[in-house]
């Protein structure tokens, strides 16, 4: 490109340590909205194999309800809500919540996956239910959703740029504020892909080798 | 609340205009999603390297580089280098992008999944390798894919909210001018969800009956669902929504 | 290296094969081998597992590809061809022309499940051969008479057992006017009492046509009423030719002896 080009090295430069910057509260963005999706999403995995259907009918449409729409209205909604809890708390726990739902699916689908002998077995040694649970399906059950937690990882970081709708300064609102300072959006936008790209791509490399490993 | 309801009333025909952008958004992007999704689903699977590359590589960057960054780039960035867009087309383009990306993955993995000796079968009858797609791989692959193809449609719609912040007047919008109006934030944003959740609604129930056609076709499915084979969005049971059970 | 030319009637081959040489990785499965059937010709092709059978039946219909010599089919250069000294593919387009005269029928049917019955065995005809749909009808209903599927005309493949299947495939390969029918141990998934059933449908074939055909079975009795040459394989190569009596009753070489004995104990 020419001198006075369309790409300015300076600013790639300049924008760079911001982004990294960013890129921690985007970590840290998925790793606790993890960590909360993978706990809530477990309970509400158990909770719907409740017998009771007033347990179930409901927490299905809440969970449908949450799945179905749109995590950047719920961000916003939650944050106008509740405006006195730290945006930072407001956004991990939304993300959370929102990916607590499709979690409770991987559960769902890991206990169903082991073996219908296991629950026999447990029944002949005369296990009680909660040992059971602890020591023969869920340890099971856990190996099997080891692959969807990890693709949700990556996917969650991939939609952590929604945050930059309530204001959580991430990689990319840090992108974002650089442009709107100086006028020049290509080179943090460029870059903030790049970087999602260099971090999202390995992970999903090795999200398949364990998918394989584990299969 | 009344004061909410008289508003709310009196803002229903641009609830009607918002819909029609959101649609606008998440059908046009689903269109150009799907024909990207089956180019490169193909185009991942030839033996020509010089085909299969591109392919992979124009997967990999759509699928790895975020969909938020994706629409606003092309939308800020972009007509730096001269392609300047409609704030909807960048909408639609962007999506279509993201999405053929995560579709080429479900086209490539649910074709993979029909026998082997379906191929052999139409080259034993001597056919064009269009043919064989047409008439026997495909129409088998597309009862594999649809389930997956229902929950990226549905990832698709919430995506579309980004479009409020490129200019558009979508439901997301909507919503906003909504509380706005009111200063109601519980019941606007409720009404807002429930619009989205609506039209994901009858989306996935439009999708599942494509499905149960599908599957009359092959002379009722038996073919387990691919859903976690592939992974990579939401495997979220849809079938719930239905109360209809399939296997996940 | 082992050759064996038909002994039929003089004329080009309807099936020759010169110095094929067939390997998986490091597995050489055929070395170099030849062999050619006459038109009209019922060769059955027996030996262990693993010697090759099934690999010549693949090649012969591009399923494999061949890792040398030359595949002819009526004398016309099939899958390669040496263009001066430099053994070539040959492309796709040319490939299909001769394909054209080649059929067969699978272990496990290979049906298309999205389609019925009828529409199996007319699709290929029609959109392959060009046929008019109303001729492809009349014809293909005149093939279910015959393999006495006439009833399922309308029915889906899976609705069907596979024995039913089995006639539906055949007759889906006879629709395409094949010179040259291909059989893989096309009965030995079916259970027994119906293997008889399409073994009928199979000698019926044999007998009202004269369509070439190559076929690998493990119904000895069969191979005998219908064949007019055994070829006994063993590790990829021919190691006894003769017509199903001599073969069957007096086997020359030692291999085939204990082969034969194995099989019919
Ligand atoms: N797709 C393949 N990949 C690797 N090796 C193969 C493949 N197909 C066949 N082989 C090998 O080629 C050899 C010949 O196999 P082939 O199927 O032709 O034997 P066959 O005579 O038909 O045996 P059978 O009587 O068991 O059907 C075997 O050693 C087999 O392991
Ligand atoms: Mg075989």
């Amino acid at each position: 490109m020419t001198e006075n080009g369309i790409w300015n090295w300076e600013h790639a430069w300049e924008v760079l340590p911001d982004l990294l910057e960013g890129l921690v509260v985007t970590i840290e963005a998925t790793v606790v909205g993890m960590a909360i999706a993978s706990i809530l999403g477990l309970f509400i995995a158990l909770a719907m194999r409740s017998p009771s259907r007033w347990v179930t009918i409901p927490l299905r449409f809440v969970v449908d309800f949450i799945r179905m729409t749109p995590l950047l209205v719920q961000l916003v909604f939650v944050w106008l809500l509740f405006s006195t809890i730290p945006t930072l708390v407001v956004g991990f726990t939304v993300l959370g919540v929102h990916y607590a739902t499709y979690m409770s699916e991987v559960y769902r689908a890991g206990i169903e996956a082991v073996p219908k002998g296991q629950w026999e077995a447990a029944t002949a040694l005369n296990l009680p239910k909660s040992r059971t649970w602890r020591a023969v399906i869920l340890p099971q059950a856990v190996r099997n959703t080891l692959p969807g937690l990890g693709n949700y990882a990556i996917s969650m970081f991939k939609e952590t740029p929604f945050l930059f709708a309530i204001s959580v300064v991430e990689m990319y609102t840090k992108a974002q504020q650089y442009g709107a300072l100086t006028f020049s959006y290509i080179e943090p936008l460029t870059l903030v892909g790049l970087l999602f790209l260099l971090v999202s791509y390995p992970t999903s490399l090795l999200v398949r080798r364990m998918e394989i490993r584990l299969a | 609340m009344s004061d909410f309801l008289q508003t709310l009333t009196s803002r229903l025909p641009s609830l009607g205009d918002a819909i029609l952008v959101t649609l606008e958004l998440t059908l046009g992007g689903a269109v150009l999603a799907m024909a990207l999704a089956l180019l490169l689903g193909f185009g991942a699977r030839t033996r020509s390297l010089w085909v299969r590359g591109p392919s992979r590589v124009f997967i990999e960057f759509f699928r790895g580089t975020s969909l938020v960054v994706q629409i606003f780039w092309i939308f800020y960035v972009l007509p730096v280098f001269g392609f300047k867009m409609e704030a909807l087309a960048v909408g639609i383009v962007a999506l279509g992008l993201n999405f053929g990306a995560y579709g080429a993955e479900v086209v490539r993995g649910s074709v993979a999944s029909v026998p082997a000796s379906q191929w052999e079968a139409t080259i034993a009858l001597n056919m064009s390798w269009f043919h064989r797609v047409r008439r026997v791989i495909f129409p088998q692959a597309w009862a594999l894919m649809i389930p997956m193809l229902t929950n990226l449609l549905i990832q698709l719609l919430k995506g579309s909210a980004l479009a409020y912040y490129i200019t558009l007047h979508d439901v997301n919008f909507w919503t906003t001018q909504l509380r706005r109006a009111t200063s109601e934030t519980v019941y606007s944003f409720t009404a807002g969800l429930l619009v989205y959740f609506v039209i994901a609604y009858l989306l996935t129930w439009g999708m599942n009956a494509l499905e149960e056609r599908a599957k009359r076709r092959l002379g009722r499915g038996t073919r387990p669902s691919l859903r976690d084979v592939v992974g990579l969005r939401p495997a979220v049971g849809t079938a719930a929504i239905t109360g209809r059970g399939t296997a996940a | 290296m082992t050759s064996s030319t038909s002994t039929a009637q003089g004329g080009v081959p309807a099936i020759e094969f010169k110095d094929v040489v067939k390997r998986f990785g490091d597995n050489v499965v055929l070395d170099q081998l030849n062999f050619s059937v006459a038109k009209g010709d019922r060769v059955t092709l027996i030996g262990p597992s693993g010697s090759g059978k099934t690999t010549i039946l693949r090649l012969l219909m591009t399923l494999e590809e061949a890792n040398g010599g030359l595949i002819l089919i009526d004398g016309d250069p099939y899958t390669h061809e040496y263009k001066g000294d430099r053994w070539v593919e040959i492309p796709e387009k040319r490939r299909r022309v001769v394909r054209n005269r080649v059929g067969m029928v699978f272990q496990q049917f290979n049906l298309f499940p999205n389609m019925t019955v009828l529409e199996n065995i007319i699709e290929a005809p029609v959109n392959v051969l060009g046929l008019k749909k109303a001729d492809a009808v009349a014809r293909a209903e005149q093939l279910l008479e015959q393999v006495g599927m006439s009833e399922k005309r309308d029915f889906k493949t899976n609705q069907l057992s596979g024995g039913q299947q089995q006639r539906v495939a055949i007759a889906r390969a006879l629709a395409m006017d094949p010179e040259i029918l291909l059989l893989d141990e096309v009965t030995s998934a079916l259970d027994p009492e119906i293997v008889a059933d399409v073994l009928g449908v199979l000698r019926e074939i044999a007998e009202t046509t004269d369509i070439t055909m190559l076929l690998v079975t493990h119904e000895m009795q069969f191979a005998r009423e219908v064949s007019n040459r055994v070829l006994m394989f063993d590790k990829g190569q021919i190691v006894e030719e003769a017509d199903p009596e001599t073969m069957f009753t007096h086997p020359k070489h030692e291999r085939t002896q204990e082969f034969l004995k194995a099989v019919l104990g």
